[in-house]
């Protein structure tokens, strides 16, 4: 048996043998964590057939433009190295969490929602863009198939950036507990996913739009 | 638009005295609520015990009181439509109107029917089954029914506010769409369905979560029960069907309300891509509806016969490789939308193949009872009445399923009648059977087998005569949906019989509605906690269970646990001693899974009036219940040895 230490907050955590993530330590938080991540692979089904919606109706223009002259190459890189980077910096967020540095989590979970605050913007701002010319949602079913694959992601993205900020201010309040780990990875979780979903959306969406 | 009798004032229907029925019926209905609950001071305890409860058995109950309910409602639709077919060219019902009722008819019976009958006995069973003391996310599970609760009002609102959905079930586009089918009908539809799909995919990675990773110690996945198992099944298929249908709706919805172009015909819109990506979800859904039901036979064979279930190893693997196959079916829906043959030949030899793990179900089933000593209690009778049914439902689902003779029975009273085979033989008959076998458990006392028994032949007299005509229809050309036909087709005998067949399990209904009232006052108490001498260990607990369940976890070594310590005499071991107890963790009590209901329901009256500042509002509420839910500091409590020791010496266990 290795040595039990009590922490802080009175729950054993096995040192020695194998390393527990603190997010892990309490039997609730990583049944949570199980569940979350069967919530995502719902989620991916869920953009699996707006993709496949995308697929279908890529070519499908009506009276519209193409993805050729719509998409702008600088742009969507843009809104790809700032989200990339955001999960990067949500990762250190999850190693100050795993230390229990309040202020180090705290900070990188801020940056990485400015990340996400940016490419939100740069997003509407292209959207916007695209309905100034007349390219809009009721254009064609590409045009459909483009806004709502896109603006689901982009949905997504603008929840968490609103979980992340809750989760700042209960840090702020209660260090990090046990709970309060476990919300800081799932949030991690999820934002990685999505960044995962937007290489897809760079790769189905745009290349493969701008591409011949 | 064909012209319309049904017109409208404000948003209420008028000019129908059906409708004015039903008006005067739910006014009544809410009155009297209203008035029982004021007088007998029960507002309290309403709120306490019931809207805000976390606690599996009593979510349990109150989807069973919904389904029952929906039952009733969709069971009307039923006699209404039957009634109006009765003779040719009636016009009990317009054509209009009759659309309405098909249409709600379909999609209250699946989704506000079926699909809470199923999470009913989901959460009524399952813990007890496994050794746990509730689901893994109790607070979901909250969420889960009060979505479900409040988009079945949105729906049921809908045929006297605003007009009801009348594209069919299905909602085919381009039909649905707004250039068809103008108005908020078919967005009560859309909406409704995309929030209790919500609260659907909430149940099934709930169950997931509870069965893999809440199991007593020493249960292991072989060692499950049948239930339990078809519940993984049907939690896989939950999870990974109705994203599905969540993002098909929701394009529905895009096109109707934003003027998209999906599944529009003009502007590079696709019709089909809606029907293939309804029935991506459909045909798994199919199998979310009857996989339960086979989990129940299961149980139920296994425990009026004395016997071990026949097979274990081969109805799990049945289970799962039937929901396999099930995902690679969807296009039998739709032969005729004109693949080519090798997609067709895919799609049929697809189909066929399902036949053969149910196949090893039914015989797995027929051996168990093979020389075993069976007692004709009402949840065997049910099973043993489901099996020809089934089966015959089965055989003509495999005709359907040959592509090229489909194109003779497509959208015919012939798949009419096979599907209500197969969903009233299979679904409900599991559902009835599961009720009267958990019944006890849930409520301290048993069903009056006299009444029951007056139900179930009713019931199974009616079905053949209803529906076994409707093959014969289908094949001499009646088609699904038509509201009248002429006479001298040869038809009139049959739709009539059917008509008295479709009236009788109406009967049937009423005499199962009495058989429960008169059972809760002269019902058999149940003492025990084990009336039917069972198996597996909900039946090693008193019955009502206490709110934590297991005083004590209990250690399983082998399937059937219950029933081995039984035959060795060694029941006293499932016993709780006070020695081994510890405080037990619960979750607290909430009023906001309620209250995100309502505020979903908001959200739903909002996109289906168009009223975007209301739906603005619902959503805003939305995200404050979460956020509010999110801040909370300690959602949950201990119950202290003293008081675990003082329920369990009260219900004489220690």
């Amino acid at each position: 048996m290795a040595t039990v230490i009590e922490h802080a907050h009175g729950h054993p955590v096995d040192e020695g043998e194998h390393y527990v993530p603190l997010e892990y330590t309490e039997k609730d938080d990583s049944l949570k964590i199980f569940g979350f991540w069967l919530f995502l692979t719902q989620d991916m089904v869920l953009f699996a057939c707006l993709f496949a919606t995308f697929v279908v109706l890529r070519t499908h223009i009506g009276n519209g433009p193409d993805s050729e002259s719509l998409f702008d190459v600088k742009g969507f890189i843009e809104e790809t190295f700032i989200l990339l980077t955001s999960s990067f910096t949500g990762g250190i967020s999850t190693f100050y969490m795993r230390k229990k540095r309040a202020i180090g989590t705290v900070v990188w979970l801020l940056i990485t929602a400015a990340l996400g605050a940016a490419f939100v913007s740069l997003e509407i701002t292209e959207f916007l863009h695209y309905i100034s010319i007349g390219a809009t949602m009721q254009t064609s079913a590409f045009l459909s198939a483009f806004f709502t694959l896109v603006g689901t992601h982009g949905a997504h993205v603008s929840v968490g950036i609103i979980w992340m900020i809750s989760i700042v201010i209960q840090i702020l309040r209660r260090g990090i507990t046990p709970a309060l780990s476990r919300k800081v990875f799932i949030v991690n979780l999820y934002w990685h996913f999505l960044d995962v979903v937007w290489v897809f959306i760079f790769t189905v969406v745009y290349m493969m739009g701008v591409i011949h | 638009m064909p012209p319309s009798h049904l017109s409208h004032w404000g948003l209420l229907i008028t000019g129908d005295p059906l409708i004015y029925g039903a008006d005067a019926s739910i006014a009544l209905a809410s009155i009297a609520i209203v008035y029982v609950l004021t007088k007998y001071k029960k507002w309290k305890w309403l709120w306490d015990e019931w809207l805000t409860t976390v606690d599996h058995k009593k979510i349990g109950i109150m989807y069973l009181i919904a389904a029952i309910l929906m039952l009733f409602r969709a069971g009307t639709d039923a006699e209404l439509m039957r009634t109006q077919l009765a003779l040719p060219n009636l016009h009990f019902l317009g054509p209009e109107h009759y659309d309405q009722i098909f249409t709600t008819h379909g999609t209250v019976m699946l989704l506000f029917m079926a699909m809470p009958f199923i999470f009913a006995l989901m959460n009524i069973a399952v813990p007890l089954q496994i050794g746990a003391r509730d689901v893994a996310f109790p607070y979901l599970n909250a969420i889960s029914f009060w979505l479900f609760f409040f988009a079945a009002m949105l729906i049921n609102i809908s045929f006297v506010i605003g007009g009801s959905p009348d594209a069919g079930w299905t909602s085919y586009a381009p039909l649905a769409g707004s250039t068809f089918d103008p108005g908020p009908g078919e967005n009560f539809y859309l909406m409704a369905l995309e929030i209790t799909g919500i609260g659907s995919i909430g149940t099934g990675i709930n169950f997931l979560a509870t069965i893999l990773k809440m199991r007593a110690p020493g249960m292991s996945l072989m060692k499950m029960p049948l239930f339990t198992w078809s519940i993984v099944a049907t939690s896989i298929l939950i999870v990974y069907a109705f994203p599905a249908l969540t993002v098909v709706l929701a394009l529905l919805l895009i096109d109707r309300v934003a003027g998209a172009h999906f599944f529009t015909i003009t502007a590079g819109g696709n019709p089909m891509m809606y029907i293939n990506m309804f029935w991506i979800w459909g045909h798994p859904e199919v199998y979310i509806l009857i996989l339960p039901a086979f989990g129940v036979f299961s149980e139920i064979v296994s425990t009026f016969s004395r016997k071990t279930i026949f097979g274990y190893k081969s109805m799990v693997f049945s289970l799962l490789l039937i929901s396999l196959i099930s995902y690679f079916v969807w296009a039998h829906h739709f032969f005729t939308m004109g693949a080519d043959a090798s997609v067709n030949s895919f799609f049929a030899i697809a189909s066929m193949l399902v036949g053969i793990p149910t196949g090893v179900k039914i015989f797995n089933w027929l051996f168990t009872m093979f020389r075993g000593r069976i007692r004709m209690k009402m949840p065997m009778l049910w099973t043993i009445a489901f099996i020809p049914c089934f089966t015959m439902g089965g055989m003509t689902g495999v005709m359907l399923a040959a592509a090229p003779a489909d194109y003779q029975y497509h959208n015919s009273y012939f798949l009419v009648a096979h599907f209500h085979q197969v969903l009233i033989g299979g679904t409900l008959f599991g559902m009835l059977a599961a009720m009267y076998y958990w019944w006890p458990k849930v409520f301290g006392f048993l069903l009056d087998e006299r009444w029951a028994k007056w139900a179930f032949w009713m019931f199974n007299i009616g079905f053949y005569v209803c529906f076994e005509p409707q093959y014969v229809l289908g094949l001499m050309g009646m088609q699904r949906r038509m509201y009248t036909y002429p006479s001298g087709l040869g038809w009139t005998d049959l739709n009539f019989i059917s008509t008295i067949g479709a009236f009788i399990m109406g009967l049937g209904f009423i005499f199962l509605v009495w058989d429960i009232i008169y059972s809760i006052r002269y019902g058999e108490r149940d003492l025990t906690g084990d009336p039917w001498d069972g198996r597996t260990l909900e039946w090693s607990l008193p019955s009502p269970a206490p709110h934590y369940n297991f005083a004590v976890i209990p250690h399983v070594t082998q399937l059937d646990h219950w029933w081995e310590l039984k035959q060795q005499g060694r029941q006293d071991e499932l016993r709780p001693k006070a020695s081994e107890m510890r405080p037990i963790h619960m979750p607290k009590n909430s009023g906001k899974p309620f209250l995100l209901g309502l505020a979903f329901f908001v959200v739903g009256v909002g996109f289906v009036f168009e009223w975007y500042a209301l739906a603005v509002i619902g959503f805003l509420g939305v995200g404050a219940l979460l956020l509010a839910r999110s801040f909370e500091a300690h959602p949950d409590y201990h119950i202290p040895v003293d008081e675990v020791v003082h329920t369990e010496t009260a219900l004489g266990r220690l």
